[in-house]
Parts: structure tokens; sequence; C-alpha cells
């Protein structure tokens, strides 16, 4: 008989092999979805993640990776620090939302003004638009000990509405025949966050991810707070021992993730997106925190784990449209693999034996 | 700029090879961005017949390719691209949101033709295309003026744009004109397509005592919510959604966009695209009208069809005066009939709707 047994301690090595087990898992029982819809699972695959890295037109899909994959790394970093601490923003679509709509509303309040000044203050606001909306959670929690996770997931709904209001009427393009949406970015030199090499995918915000990934791993590794944090997640108890001051560290970690989720925002309005509209966001606040629990809430594991989300995504739009795979299989495919991970994740702390049980 | 040359150029090269494939096999290749799934029953599902009647059309000499559910923004721009990489000769987006991105794609690959539905950006290889739905408003205003015993009617909106406030207005002056009691009442989904909210919706309105509910949203929520509430009326929404007639569903505004769709890639076979901007209604058959169900009264029903047929053949239009706007002032003399320039950038009710715009 096969039964679960217990770890004495967490398996470090299974730990990072959930990953990988999960992708190739979700590689073989994917290839069967797809040849059960009829099409060849070997090329659909490899349409999936072979073509956008390695195929004819790689040299446009590459720098799409990190468009893609730049916000959903950037939110997952701030994510990871609370999840790490027991502390759960679930709302960073909100954040992201209001980073937008901030950093968004300082730059056409210039327009249209010429200064190279406009983009680092749209940077600030953005970042503080996103922080701010963090805080109202944080401080609810600290305050009156609600719970972050149902007050920081409402707030998305209400930044939504929010941004509807804006898209429909304040930042409304006056110029736009009465139709919703904000003026362009990309038309406004001193707004526009633009490639820095043009070809390249590499805009502000993937360099501000990345100063992000090395900025969480050396907070982590070295640094006071970080020990607080991941002594808080593991043992809160100690944690307070050890004179950590829980509420320093909820503000911390709600307000860095906040803070975070705003500058993508604000990166993606100023950059890719353009311009405020109704539906400007496309859920990268709650993909990232799929990506977050991928790259095991480590900094480098979360910049992989966004590179591998975000290939799912433009190889899934490529074999849409050359093998004819519907939407609602790709969404198949890329749900297979949080559950792929999960399933995996209970060997970290379990181990499977077959055998009789003994009798003590 | 390099970017833009690097994909001209690989364009160019995939021209040449997609126009030596063409030669050899004459095939065109025509690429559809849509915004919800094709399984919507309503929006998307429409454009996705439009799709299956090019294919129908041309058979071999055609080769189409969709990506659904595309989110507007960046990633419409990535899905374009690579339509356009992969060999796409025409590619339709179905979305007003799609609207920037298509100019950004359509500036990169001058080869190949662009058709944006519902916009006001053209290029010399993008053309906009829509269908004057508030035709068919008219036809449902007069029936739901009619067949309402509470003169109450409910409206779902989607978002408060100009297409919207305009089906509204129409709707409104034709129930108003057949019923000088009715009411509408409005309530703002600010979504296209979610099938919860629109139940929400649906249920608030009938409630509130309508009995007869209008929809702007693409599901067949609001229809299944009527159902359950028995005697109210509505009416499918861009598809026919007949399932639900005779009741509570008595009839519907269906788009057809397959004409228009054989047509335009007609004209790229042939060499005669150029860049238009096309609004069509009842006459040209963009906006159609599903079967009015039993459930109508036959003279209701007859006097329906009347304004169908003066609409279509150009003898009625829909906003002709006298009308008034909601604050009072004039909006169309006697006789006067509101230019196109108007319609499209309507942000006003008619006089007689309460409630305000939202902002």
């Amino acid at each position: 008989m096969i039964r679960l047994e217990k770890r004495p301690q967490a398996s470090q090595a299974f730990s990072w092999a959930a990953p990988l087990l999960a992708v190739i898992a979700t590689m073989f029982f994917g290839g069967l979805l797809f040849a059960v819809l009829g099409k060849d699972p070997i090329t659909s695959i490899m349409t999936i993640f072979w073509e956008p890295l390695f195929g004819d037109f790689a040299f446009y899909y590459r720098p799409q990776l990190l468009i893609k994959g730049a916000p959903l790394v950037l939110i997952a970093i701030g994510l990871s620090l609370g999840f790490k601490a027991g502390i759960w923003n679930i709302g960073a679509e909100g954040q992201y939302i209001m980073g937008a709509i901030f950093g968004a509303a300082t730059g056409l309040a210039f327009y249209p003004t010429e200064s190279f000044l406009i983009f680092p203050l749209m940077v600030l606001s953005g970042a503080l638009g996103g922080l701010l909306w963090a805080m109202i959670p944080a401080i609810l929690k600290v305050k009156f000990g609600t719970n972050e996770i149902l007050v920081s997931l409402m707030l998305v709904y209400v930044a939504e509405q929010f941004l509807a209001s804006m898209a429909l009427g304040l930042l409304k393009n006056p110029e736009g025949f009465g139709f919703p949406g904000s003026r362009n970015l990309q038309q406004y030199a001193s707004a526009h966050n633009a490639e820095l090499i043009a070809g390249s995918g590499m805009h502000w915000g993937v360099v501000a991810a990345l100063i992000a990934v090395i900025f969480a791993y050396v907070l982590l590794a070295r640094h006071q707070l970080g020990f607080a944090i991941r002594v808080t997640g593991e043992a809160p108890r100690a944690a307070k021992f050890s004179g950590v001051n829980p509420t320093r560290l909820v503000l911390f970690c709600m307000g860095m993730s906040g803070l975070l989720a705003g500058l993508a925002g604000m990166f993606e309005v100023a950059g890719p997106a353009g311009q405020i509209t109704i539906d400007f966001n496309v859920g990268y606040g709650f993909t990232a925190i799929i990506v977050a629990f991928l790259g095991r809430l480590h900094p480098i594991g979360i910049l992989l784990a966004g590179c591998l989300m975000a290939l799912t995504y433009i190889g899934g739009d490529i074999a849409q449209s050359q093998l004819g795979l519907p939407a609602a299989a790709i969404q198949v495919f890329q749900g297979m693999l949080l559950f792929y991970l999960l399933a995996f994740d209970l060997f970290t702390n379990y181990r499977l034996r077959v055998g009789r049980t003994e009798v003590a | 700029m390099k970017l833009s040359t690097l994909l001209a150029s690989a364009a160019l090269a995939l021209g040449l090879a997609g126009g030596a494939y063409a030669d050899a096999h004459g095939k065109t290749k025509v690429g559809f961005v849509f915004v919800g799934p094709v399984g919507d029953g309503g929006w998307t599902y429409e454009h996705n017949q439009g799709r299956l009647a090019v294919e129908a059309e041309f058979g071999d000499k055609v080769e189409t390719v969709f990506v659904e559910s595309v989110a507007e923004g960046p990633d419409s721009e990535r899905v374009m691209t690579q339509m356009a990489l992969d060999g796409a000769d025409l590619i339709f987006t179905t979305s007003f949101g799609y609207m920037d991105p298509t100019i950004n794609v359509a500036a990169k690959f001058p080869d190949v033709k662009f058709e944006h539905a519902t916009g006001y950006k053209r290029a010399d290889n993008v053309s906009t295309y829509s269908a004057r739905f508030y035709e068919g408003r008219a036809i449902q205003g007069h029936i739901a003026g009619k067949m309402t015993k509470s003169n109450i009617i409910g409206y779902i909106g989607s978002f408060p744009i100009p297409e919207v406030i305009r089906g509204i207005n129409s709707a409104y002056i034709h129930a108003k004109k057949v019923n000088p009691d009715v009411e509408f009442k409005i309530v703002w989904a600010y979504t296209w397509f979610d099938p919860a909210k629109e139940a929400d919706a649906a249920k608030v309105l009938i409630e509130q005592g309508a009995d007869v509910v209008l929809q702007h949203t693409d599901s067949t929520a609001p229809q299944a919510a009527a159902q359950e509430a028995g005697n109210v009326i509505t009416f499918g929404q861009a598809s026919d959604m007949a399932q639900y007639a005779p009741m509570p569903r008595v009839s519907s505004i269906i788009d057809d966009w397959a004409p228009y769709y054989i047509a335009r890639t007609k004209a790229v076979m042939d060499g005669t695209w150029t860049s238009t901007d096309t609004w069509d209604g009842i006459g040209p058959g963009m906006v159609g009208i599903g079967e009015i169900s039993d459930a109508v009264p036959a003279d209701v029903k007859e006097e329906a069809l009347a304004l169908k047929a003066s609409i279509a053949d150009g003898s009625y239009h829909p906003f002709t005066g006298p009308l008034k706007k909601q604050d009072g002032s004039d909006f169309l003399a006697e006789g006067e009939t509101a230019d196109d320039g108007t319609l499209a950038g309507m942000n006003f009710y008619v006089e007689g709707i309460t409630g305000d715009i939202p902002n």
C-alpha cells in the first residue's frame, strides 16, 4: 500500500525540483490535451516553448518576452516579500491600476510641455499611487485587525471602477471624439517610456524589474529586515522573541508590494500600453501571484518564473493562430502549471512510502 | 526605427515568400483578432460567423486564422504583428480598444491591409467599419413601448460611450412615441461580456418593476434572468439568441459581418482594396432584425416590420426632429435628421430620459 509520510525536515532539493517537474508534467499532460483536441502534441508544445525563443521571428518575440515578463516580475517580487512573512496582499492588480492612473495623470497634467523632468516625476507618482492604495489594507490591518486578503482584493474592484471613471471622464482624450481613453503617451515624447535600444524590448520597466530582483535578493540574504521577514514567516513566535515589530513589518511588506505594483502599472501605461483605457488592466496583478509561488518566493526563481509565464502567453497566442488551438485550451495549459506545482510541492514536506504501516 | 526597418524587411522577405506561396496555391491569408471567446454567443460569435462565411465563400483560395480573447493594448499589438509576420494579407481587428495598436502595427507593415471595427482612426492601409445598431434599437424601442405593462423599461448599458448612448436614445425615442408614459431605468455594467454582472443588472432592473429588459452587453445571462422571472421580455444582442425565443426573447439585433468580410477579402484578392470608412445599417444588411416571435401581438409585429422597412429603404431616419436634448435645449428641428458626425460623437441623452450619463 502507498501512503504519505511526513518528512522530518522539508526537502530542499524537492523544493527546487518541484517547479521543473511541474513544467515537465504540464508539457506531457498539456500535450495529451492538445492531442485529444486533434492537434499534433509535439508541434503544439514546440510552438509554445520553442517558436518565441528560436523560431523564424524570434527577433520579434524575444523582446516581447521582456515586455510581457517585466510587470509580472516586478509585481511578484513585491508580493513575495509579504508572502514570505505571511502577509497576503492579493490586491496587486488594484495597486497596478492606481500606479498607472497616478503616473499617466502626472504626465498628462504637463501636456504638451516637453521636459526631461516629466518622466521621473511620473515614476515617482506611479510608485506613490501603488503605495497609497496598498496602505489602505495595511493600515486597516494594523489599526483594526482587518483581514488584508479581503480588503486588498476588494480594493481591486474599486480601482477598476476608478479606472473606468478616469478613462471616461477626467483623463479622457479631449481630441478623442467623445470616445473613452486618454491621450496616447507614446505620442508624447517626455512621458513616453520608450525602448532604451530600439527593437530590444528593454524599457525602463524591465530595468526596474531587474533592479528589484537584485534589491530583494540582497534584502533577504543580508539585511536585518530580510531576516525579520523570513523568521516571521517561518516561526512567528520566535520572531516575537527576537524583537520583530509586526506593525512595521506589515506596513513595509504591503507598502513595498504596492509600490512595485504601482511602478509596473506606470511603466506599462507610459510604454507598451500607451493610454489609460477602461480595460487597461489585463490581470498582471493576479498572474504575479502564480509567478511568485512558481518562483518559490525567491528573487531569482521569480525572474525565471516570470519569463516562463511570459513564454506561455506569447507561445500560446502563436499556437492559437498557427494551429487553431482554442484560447481555453491554452488557459487550461497555464492552469496545469500551477496545479502540478502544488501537487509536486506536497513532496517537499512528505514522501511516498510503499509497504505496510508498521505497528508501533 | 530600427525595429520597424527590421520588421518591414522581414515582412518584405516574407511577403515575397508569401507572394510566391500565394501564386503557387492562390491563397489569401486573412487574420481575425477577437476580444472575447468565439463561443460568447454574441459579439465575437458573430465576427467568427463572418470569418466562417469568408472560408465558405472562397474555399481553397483563402486561409483564415484567428486568436480569441485577446486583451486590448500591448497583447493585441503582438498578436497583430505575429499575424502579419506569418504572412496575413488582411487583418480584421474587431474591438474598439484595438484602435491604436492597429494603427501602430499597420505603420510597420505597409503591404498588409487592416480593418478596424468601430474605431475612427484610419491610414492608407487601415479601413474602419461599424454598423448602425441604433436603427435596430428603434425597432426594439417600438416593440418595448407597445409591450410594457408597468411602463418601466430596463436598459443594461455597457460603457457610457457614444455608441451605447445612441442606442439608448434611439430606443427611448421610439418607445416614447408609442407610449408617452414610458420610463427608462438604466444600469451601467461597465463590461461588454460578464454573465454574472449582466445577470445581476437584469435582476435589479426586474426588481425595480421593469418588464422589458434591453441590453447592450453580449451574453445571454439577462435572457436567462428574464426567463426565470417570467413575464419579462428581452431582445437578443449582437447575435439572435434564438434559444430564448419565443419568450423572453421576442426579437433581436443581429450583427451580420459576413457580406462585408467577403467583399473586403475579395477586394484584396482583386487588388482593388482601398482605405474606406463604412457605417452600414439595416439597408445593406449589416444590421439584421431577428424573427419577431409570437409573443408579440400581430399588429405590433406588423408596425415593427413597417418601421424596419422604412429605415431600410431610407425613407425614415431614427433621429428625426423635433427632438430636444435632456437639458431642454434644441437638438433637431422639425423634420431635420441627425448627421453622422453628431451621431458618432453623441454624448447626451434626449429629453425625457432621467439620470445622468456617468463620468
